[in-house]
């Protein structure tokens, strides 16, 4: 595999097994696919951006709707699950490029150790996210939303703290049936029924004069407006609909935009780590069958390795931009 | 197959002595990066959050400085960058580059015009 480019005859010019930059034809084809599909990524990423800045007073703050850590609950816990995942795909980079180095050393045994502490690493990794969209997708406290699409929270006026719907909502003695579309001949579908009716919540606000509304709106401190008594009873006129957990159509965090991205970001991030895992699988049991221990080099393991540390370097990006700034 | 890593970080002030003992050095690094960005991110300085550099807090150009300090390092080191001819890595590192930053220049831009005239557009978005 020593370079034959330098003869400069047109025979070994196009005789095939040249590698240009001193890079393999499999190798080089790597990059070009990392540099296009960074690309995306960064599409992706600008356009989240480009919504931020046109809501950039009105934004969700990510600190507060990532608070949860599995095992623990009711713990105010910010960004420590994310940072956990984050350090995860770091280690399980750190494993694979162990597996290259053991790969240009010629040690299967090695190779094969590393590239199975990879999968792992993956699998947790993706394991988490699920988790994480789970929580995402289930909410934690509810909200209303108004005729404009905003979103209405509620803070308990004497600490200060978020309210979650069921702390003061009045049960009504009413029936709310969810839409089928087998009943009736002219039907509107809908995904999920509320725990709590609009009306509920509600007559549940104006019985206690405890609760605050706390609109989307940033202050000058960064954090959200709370409205008082007086201006919290005057919004809660606009309410049209009670919001539980998040989807593509309506979230309880706020702004609408923000679910779609965080669904579609770390969706498309989460596929990457997820075809990466198969891939390495794919790889790991090459390794054990001793393909590249014939082939004479394991070149393949550090393609699959490049690609792998791509999927980690765009988790770094995601993670700043979507959890951090 | 000869491979020869170069086997110092940081402009050579940090010398190792075999590849893994780099990989493992890169990968301390990065933590204490990380650890940095999520200490920060919980604490949220009153100094850092309340003044602006080009109409963003310096908060979160901190983040972004660290985040392209963690990324040069996973493509140097991990991606083996450090040990590709110069061409090959240029290519790599600058054509996206250029693109990225002109796509943020662009829609950012774009994005702030939009935020201007939802506020002063005598239209009401909050109802």
């Amino acid at each position: 595999m020593d370079a034959t480019v330098t003869t400069g005859t047109e025979d070994s010019v196009w005789g095939g097994g040249n590698r240009p930059l001193g890079a393999s034809y499999g190798k080089m084809m790597m990059w070009f696919f990392i540099i296009s599909d960074a690309l995306t990524f960064s599409g992706f990423l600008v356009a989240y951006g480009f919504s931020r800045f046109k809501f950039i007073e009105s934004w969700p703050i990510a600190d507060e709707v990532f608070t949860h850590f599995p095992f623990l609950h009711g713990v105010d816990a910010p960004m420590y699950y994310v940072a956990f995942m984050t350090f995860i795909l770091i280690m399980s980079s750190v494993t694979m490029v162990l597996a290259v180095d053991a790969g240009h050393n010629m040690k299967q045994k090695k190779v094969i150790l590393y590239m199975f502490l990879t999968v792992i690493g993956g699998l947790i990794f993706v394991g988490s996210q699920a988790w994480e969209w789970a929580t995402f997708i289930k909410g934690d406290y509810g909200a209303l939303e108004t005729k404009a699409g905003r979103i209405l929270q509620f803070v308990d006026a004497e600490t200060g703290k978020r309210a979650a719907l069921a702390d003061f909502t009045t049960e009504l003695p009413e029936e709310r049936v969810k839409h089928m579309s087998n009943e009736g001949i002219w039907f509107q579908s809908e995904g999920y029924k509320t725990s709590f009716s609009l009306n509920e919540v509600v007559e549940g606000f104006k019985a206690n004069p405890n609760i605050l509304i706390r609109t989307e709106q940033l202050n000058d401190e960064g954090e959200k407006t709370v409205l008082d008594r007086a201006q919290s009873l005057a919004q809660i006129n606009n309410a049209v609909q009670v919001v539980e957990g998040a989807n593509l159509i309506h979230n309880e965090y706020g702004n609408r935009l923000f679910a779609d991205f965080f669904f579609f970001i770390t969706g498309f991030h989460g596929f990457h780590v997820f075809s990466g895992v198969v891939i390495n699988i794919i790889i790991f049991f090459n390794v054990i069958l001793g393909t590249y221990e014939r082939r004479g080099h394991y070149e393949m393991v550090e393609k699959v390795g490049l690609y792998w540390h791509f999927v980690d370097l765009v988790w770094v990006f995601v993670f700043t931009f979507f959890y951090l700034v | 197959m000869a491979h020869a890593h170069k086997l110092e970080i940081f402009r050579g002030l940090l010398k190792f002595k075999s590849n893994v003992q780099k990989i493992w050095g890169v990968l301390i690094f990065l933590s204490i990066v990380t650890t940095v960005e999520v200490a920060l991110g919980i604490v949220k300085p009153h100094a850092l959050t309340h003044s602006h550099i080009l109409g963003m807090k310096l908060l979160n150009w901190i983040f972004i400085a660290l985040t392209l300090v963690k990324a040069y390092y996973i493509a140097w080191d991990f991606m083996h960058l450090r040990d590709e001819k110069t061409a090959l890595r240029r290519v790599i590192v600058w054509t996206p580059v250029f693109l990225i930053c002109y796509l943020i220049f662009i829609l950012l831009f774009e994005a702030d015009y939009i935020y201007n005239v939802y506020k002063d557009g005598f239209v009401t978005w909050n109802f």
